[in-house]
């Protein structure tokens, strides 16, 4: 077929964005470098705090999303949806949202404060796993409560029927569940975990709390040893690449299209006990996820009136580099996804961390010319580069549905090369194709990796900016900006999501 | 002298047909047979959905065996999915004249003055989610017409309607073939469908397509394999 041809292009493309840097690594570190001690507690950190992470997030998943699988109750489906919304919300901002709640100077501080008791230490590994449980507790609730909505009716009224007591019924139909659901979700945040960079450089730090990402940034930025950060990111690829492989071989790729899993009928879980459980679960929950962001918006809008102008320059930065970011995705997304081997080479953006790509190119450009002043465009690359799994994963299913259903009648018609996507395969993959946009410019927008690495002062993103004003205190600005940010973030998916629906029938 | 299967095998994994027989120009012919027998296969062959193992199709002596689906004289209604559920009805069967994003004053008058003939008129700008089952096999009956090709396949195309429709629509593309002068084969599985508007049948059964005979004696003394079918 044609567009096996036209996928070829982008998958060298991808290719070779990624391995020249990786090359370029690899040539840098030389083979013979050895591991500082301090780089091998990073190692040991980051495999503890993914571990801890990824644990921790699957064992609080499990009532909550038990109790939204078996309760109907009004902002439910609301709720389900805004366990969808982490993963577009920009790190940085969740970090100063769960400042402000979990903080030395935070509610709950306070709080303790006014009781006579000790201030929360939020910095360090019990911070890191915080921020990671904020971020990753959503998804491990939707991958179980998918698992939960899975699980035939029938089992329930049988259960029901032979008037199961709630230890058997919950050994008998609901652990089988949980046995094969659960280690996919350990192992998927387990993964992301490691490549964990700005929660890292926000609330760890030190030699207790430092990452392989984050001594990557370290030997970079502090040292200027581009020797040690070549070694360092060999060792990060190694184990994101390893895991990543295990990833895909046990549980497959990751889809993004959860659905909002529909609750399931019970008979069991009328006890008073059951119920306290499922309503402390769900309450939790709710308030654990909204809170942060609550403040955010609260004490950003304070700040908004007069944001410093490097906000303002520093968020077209952001606009300018999502955008390119997004095009660059869909352009690459589109043809990969409509071939087999395609969809292949895009996972390769899901097993390399950014930082280690980043890398690679500050290394490949700098004998030509002065990295620093490629900065956005080395973002907006890498970038692109990140979301394209989610992009391709989104589009594939809609561009085989449109041709399984319609590629007959377009044969008969004639429809070949661009007539053929003008009138038939473009129209069918709209809502995946805008909601993949949308994704990849909120995912950019976000984004605070690569751009440390190579920013200088003139060339800041407004995730970058706010970091700054937050290192040097200025948190009535940092606020401000955090809320732009969300506003950005937010913003441009819902316009392309938006977009990908138009003048589709309701 | 007009469609012609020459010692043709077609094999879909471990299945195979055998056809070897030849239709006249502008006769209107059923293809009737067992589910799973391979009707559907012997249209993907003619089609050229499927290449043959061996052996040729001919129409007017022409080779069409290695010709690609949109470039043979051969227009076909599937069961379903034969209208884009994206496009307007004047989109869909326009396709049919330019693969242009606009047609042409003249194809567009074209397009109406068609879809008037199949008793849709004034309905071109209409979504395909706003007709009912029996316009949609309206507005794909003006596409074929449209498409102007010679021989037409019809894949069980009204299965889905109910019996007064159905019949409504098979006098309807009888009317239509013989005014534009087309020849016809036509998937059924409903022997009256074949007694209704097809004079000639051709039997696809046991891994072979045989015929074409006069369906009324073909139905009234049915070999082993159609009576077995029919019950």
């Amino acid at each position: 077929m044609a567009s096996r041809v036209v996928a070829i292009i982008p998958a060298g493309l991808v290719a070779a964005l990624v391995a020249m840097p990786l090359a370029a690594v690899f040539l840098r570190a030389g083979g013979g470098a050895s591991l500082a001690a301090g780089d091998w507690a990073a190692l040991r950190f980051t495999v503890w705090q993914a571990f801890l992470s990824a644990l921790l997030s699957c064992l609080l998943a499990i009532p909550a999303a038990r109790a939204l699988s078996r309760r109907r109750f009004p902002g439910r489906d609301s709720l389900v949806t805004i366990l969808g919304a982490p993963f577009i919300l920009p790190v940085i901002v969740a970090i100063l949202g769960l400042l402000a709640v979990f903080g030395r100077e935070g509610m709950i501080s306070q709080g303790l404060h006014l009781l006579g008791l000790p201030r929360l230490q939020i910095y360090g590994l019990q911070g890191i796993l915080l921020a990671h449980v904020f971020f990753n507790l959503p998804l491990a609730i939707r991958l179980l409560l998918q698992g939960w909505s899975d699980i035939p009716a029938e089992r329930f009224r049988l259960a029901a029927q032979l008037g199961l007591p709630a230890p058997t019924m919950f050994r008998v139909i609901e652990w089988p569940m949980l046995r094969k659901t659960l280690p996919g979700a350990f192992l998927v945040i387990f993964t992301i975990c490691l490549s964990s960079f700005a929660v890292a450089l926000t609330l760890g730090g030190g030699p207790k709390a430092t990452t392989v990402e984050l001594a990557i940034y370290q030997a970079f930025r502090f040292d200027f040893d581009l020797g040690k950060a070549a070694t360092l990111a060999t060792v990060q690829l190694a184990l994101v690449g390893t895991a990543s492989l295990v990833l895909l071989r046990l549980v497959g790729p990751l889809t993004g299209d959860l659905g909002l899993g529909r609750v399931q009928h019970r008979w069991d879980g009328n006890s008073s006990l059951a119920r306290i459980l499922d309503v402390a679960s769900i309450t939790l929950v709710g308030l654990f996820l909204l809170l942060p962001i609550l403040s955010v918006v609260l004490r950003g809008a304070a700040g908004l009136a007069d944001l410093p102008a490097s906000v303002w320059i520093a968020a077209g930065h952001s606009v300018g580099v999502a955008l390119a970011s997004t095009t660059l995705c869909i352009a690459l997304a589109v043809p990969l996804a409509s071939a087999r081997h395609g969809q292949t080479v895009a996972l390769l953006g899901f097993a390399l961390s950014p930082l280690v790509l980043g890398t690679g190119l500050f290394l490949l450009l700098q004998p030509y010319t002065n990295p620093f002043e490629w900065a956005l465009v080395v973002t907006f690359i890498v970038n692109a580069l990140m979301a394209l799994p989610f992009a391709t994963r989104a589009i594939a299913p809609a561009l085989e549905q449109a041709e399984a259903d319609y590629g007959r009648t377009a044969d008969m018609l004639g429809l070949t090369g661009w007539s053929r996507w003008r009138w038939l395969i473009l129209p069918r993959i709209q809502q995946p194709l805008g909601f993949s946009a949308g994704l990849a410019a909120a995912l950019s927008m976000g984004d605070l990796g690569v751009i440390i690495l190579f920013a200088d002062p003139e060339r800041a993103t407004l995730p970058l900016q706010m970091y700054r004003l937050m290192g040097a205190y200025q948190m009535e600005a940092a606020a401000g900006a955090a809320l732009l940010l969300l506003g950005l973030s937010l913003g441009v998916f819902w316009l392309f999501d938006k977009g990908g629906r138009y003048g589709l029938e309701a | 002298m007009a469609l012609k299967l020459e010692h043709l095998i077609v094999r879909q994994g471990a299945f195979q047909l055998i056809a070897d027989f030849e239709v006249p120009t502008h006769s209107f012919t059923s293809v009737i047979g067992p589910s799973g027998a391979g009707k559907s296969t012997l249209f993907d062959a003619v089609s050229g959905f499927l290449k043959p193992a061996k052996g040729r199709v001919l129409w007017q002596g022409d080779d069409l065996t290695n010709r690609p689906p949109g470039d043979r004289p051969v227009a076909m209604l599937f069961q379903d999915n034969n209208l884009f559920p994206h496009l307007t009805i004047g989109q869909n069967i326009g396709l049919a004249l330019s693969k242009r994003r606009r047609l042409s004053p003249a194809h567009q008058d074209h397009v109406e003055r068609v879809l008037a003939r199949v008793g849709l008129d004034g309905m071109t700008d209409r979504k395909m989610s706003q007709l009912s089952g029996g316009q949609i096999s309206r507005a794909a009956l003006a596409r074929l017409l449209l498409q102007d090709r010679p021989l037409w396949l019809l894949d069980e195309p009204f299965s889905a309607l109910g019996p007064a429709l159905k019949s409504e629509m098979l006098t309807l593309v009888r009317d239509m073939a013989t005014e534009k002068q087309a020849t016809v084969l036509m998937i059924t599985h409903d022997p009256t469908d074949a007694h209704a508007v097809a004079p000639l049948s051709v039997l696809v059964a046991e891994g072979q397509a045989n015929g074409p005979f006069d369906t009324a004696e073909l139905l009234n003394n049915p070999p082993p394999a159609l009576s077995d079918y029919l019950g």
